[in-house]
C-alpha cells in the first residue's frame, strides 16, 4: 500500500507542477497515470510540437517541458504508479481516501487531486456493432504478449506504426498475418512501411489496402471478419484474432462514477481553491470547469498552486501556514 | 455582413444549423461549430490529432488540400468517406467558403 499526502491522478504538466508547489509546503505527492510514462497529452499526443505560451519560454517542445518539470520536481521525490488507471475510491474510517488502481495497487492519502486532463487514454474501438461481443474472444485492442498469437491467424487493422510494427513482428509467430488499411499509403516510419511491403511480396503478410473491417462473425469466438474493399466490395476472411490498432483516445473513465459534480465531461470546482463537491478531493487543469475556464497549461499551474494551500489547511487544520518565496528560501527537497 | 460567411451544419440528429462565421478572426470550422455549442469536441484543440471534428463536406467548395497530418489522423478515425471526409480544424474560415454545407460525422465510442 502506498501512503502519501496528496495523491495526484494524472501525471500531465499540471499534476507534475503540483508536486513542486506541494513540496514547498512539505507535502509529499504520489502520481498515478494510466499511460506508461509521465507527461500526459504532452508525451502521448504531441511531444514534438512547440508550445509558445509558457512564461519565460518563447517556445518549448512539449516533450522538453515534461523533462524540465520532472527535473524541477525531482527534489520532492514524487512517487509514480504508471500504466494503471485510477479505478475506485473509498473513504476510510480515519478520513483518508483509499484509491485502488486497475491493477489493484492501493494508495491512501488524505487529499486527492484530480489532474486528469482529458481523461484516461484508451484504445479507439472501431464502430462494428457486435465488437464488444468478441472482446477477449478473438478481438484485442492491445497486443500484450505476442506468444498468444502463436500459430494463429491474425487480422490487424490500422495504418500507423503500431499496426505496421506488430504485423512485421507477428510474421515470425503467427500462422498467417493480414493487415487491413483504409488507404494504399501508410503513415508509419518509412523503414517499417518498406519492410511490410517486402514481407507482402514474400507472401508473409497479406496486405489488403483501401479496405475497412465492417463486420465480425463467430459462434462464441471470432472466426471470420468482413472486409469492405473500395472496389471489390465485401470479402470475408477466416481468422482467429482481430486486432484493431487505431491509436488512443481520452475518456473520463471511472472518475465519472465517484459522485463528483460533472458538467460536460468536466468536474465542477470552486475557484477559491479548486475543491470539488467532495471534501478532500480537488480537480485542477483541463479536467475541471468553472465560469471563465481556459484549458491552458499556464492556468493549470496556477490552479495547482492555489489548491495545495487549501490542501495543507485541510490536512493540518491547526498548523499555521506561512507563504514563502523560493528566491528567499531556496528549494529544500525531501 | 462584411467579413462574415454563412455555413450550414447538419448535426448527428439531422438537424440543420445556420452559422454566421467571421472570416477575420483566424478561426477554423471546428472552432466555429464549438462557438455555436454544436456537439463538436475538438479535444486536441485543432492539431489534427483527435478526429473529434470529423465532418463530411456536402457542397462543392474548393477546400485547402489535405495535409499529411490530416490524412494520417483520418486513418485512425472511423466512418471515413474517401470523397468527403475532412477534419473541421484543418479548414480555415475564408470568404470562399460562403455557403459551405457540412454534416457532422458520427461519434466513435
Amino acid at each position: 500500500m502506498i501512503e502519501t499526502d496528496i495523491l495526484i491522478i494524472g501525471a500531465g504538466p499540471c499534476g507534475l507542477f503540483t508536486v513542486f508547489e506541494a513540496g514547498l509546503l512539505k507535502l509529499r505527492c504520489h502520481l498515478i497515470d494510466s499511460l506508461p510514462q509521465a507527461g500526459g497529452q504532452l508525451s502521448e499526443i504531441y511531444p514534438k510540437k512547440p508550445i509558445y505560451d509558457i512564461p519565460g519560454y518563447p517556445d518549448i517542445l512539449a516533450g522538453e517541458l515534461v523533462d524540465k518539470l520532472m527535473e524541477q520536481i525531482a527534489p520532492f521525490k514524487p512517487g509514480f504508479t504508471l500504466g494503471e488507471r485510477a479505478e475506485t475510491i473509498e473513504k476510510l474510517e480515519d478520513g483518508r481516501f483509499k484509491l485502488t488502481s486497475s491493477r489493484g495497487t492501493e494508495h491512501v492519502a488524505p487529499v486527492i487531486a484530480i489532474a486528469g486532463g482529458l481523461g484516461c487514454f484508451e484504445p479507439r474501438k472501431p464502430p462494428i456493432s457486435n465488437i464488444t461481443d468478441f472482446e477477449d474472444k478473438g478481438v484485442e485492442y492491445i497486443i500484450k504478449d505476442p506468444e498468444f498469437y502463436r500459430n494463429k491467424n491474425v487480422v490487424i487493422a490500422g495504418g500507423g506504426d503500431s499496426a505496421l510494427d506488430w504485423s512485421i513482428f507477428l510474421t515470425d509467430v503467427a500462422n498467417e498475418v493480414t493487415l487491413v488499411h483504409r488507404r494504399s499509403s501508410f503513415r508509419g516510419a518509412l523503414d517499417s512501411v518498406e519492410k511490410v511491403m517486402e514481407l507482402n511480396k514474400e507472401g508473409k503478410i497479406n496486405l489488403i489496402t483501401e479496405a475497412q473491417i465492417t463486420g465480425l462473425n463467430g459462434n462464441g469466438h471470432l472466426n471470420e471478419v468482413v472486409i469492405k474493399h473500395k472496389t471489390e466490395g465485401e470479402i470475408t476472411k477466416k481468422t482467429d484474432h482481430f486486432v484493431p490498432l487505431f491509436g488512443l483516445a481520452p475518456k473520463l473513465g471511472p472518475i465519472a462514477e465517484w459522485g463528483l459534480n460533472i458538467d460536460k465531461n468536466a468536474i465542477e470546482v470552486n475557484t477559491f481553491d479548486y475543491s470539488t463537491n467532495i471534501k478532500g478531493i480537488y480537480a485542477i487543469g483541463d479536467i475541471n470547469t468553472y465560469p471563465g475556464k481556459l484549458k491552458l497549461i499556464l492556468c493549470g499551474f496556477h490552479e495547482g498552486t492555489l489548491m495545495v494551500q487549501s490542501a495543507f489547511k485541510y490536512i493540518y487544520p491547526d498548523k499555521k501556514l506561512s507563504f514563502k518565496y523560493t528566491t528567499v528560501n531556496g528549494v529544500n527537497g525531501f | 455582413m462584411e467579413n462574415t460567411i454563412t455555413i450550414t451544419v447538419i448535426d448527428r440528429e439531422e438537424k440543420e444549423h445556420t452559422l454566421e462565421a467571421p472570416t477575420d478572426m483566424n478561426m477554423n470550422l471546428m472552432e466555429v461549430c464549438k462557438s455555436y455549442e454544436l456537439p463538436v469536441k475538438g479535444t486536441c484543440g485543432g492539431m489534427a490529432l483527435c478526429s473529434t471534428c470529423h465532418c463530411y463536406i456536402q457542397s462543392d467548395h474548393d477546400l485547402p488540400e489535405m495535409s499529411e497530418d490530416e490524412e494520417d489522423m483520418l486513418d485512425q478515425a472511423f466512418f471515413v468517406d474517401d470523397e468527403t471526409s475532412r477534419l473541421g480544424c484543418q479548414i480555415p474560415i475564408t470568404q470562399e467558403l460562403d455557403g459551405l454545407v457540412i454534416v457532422l460525422a458520427p461519434e466513435a465510442e
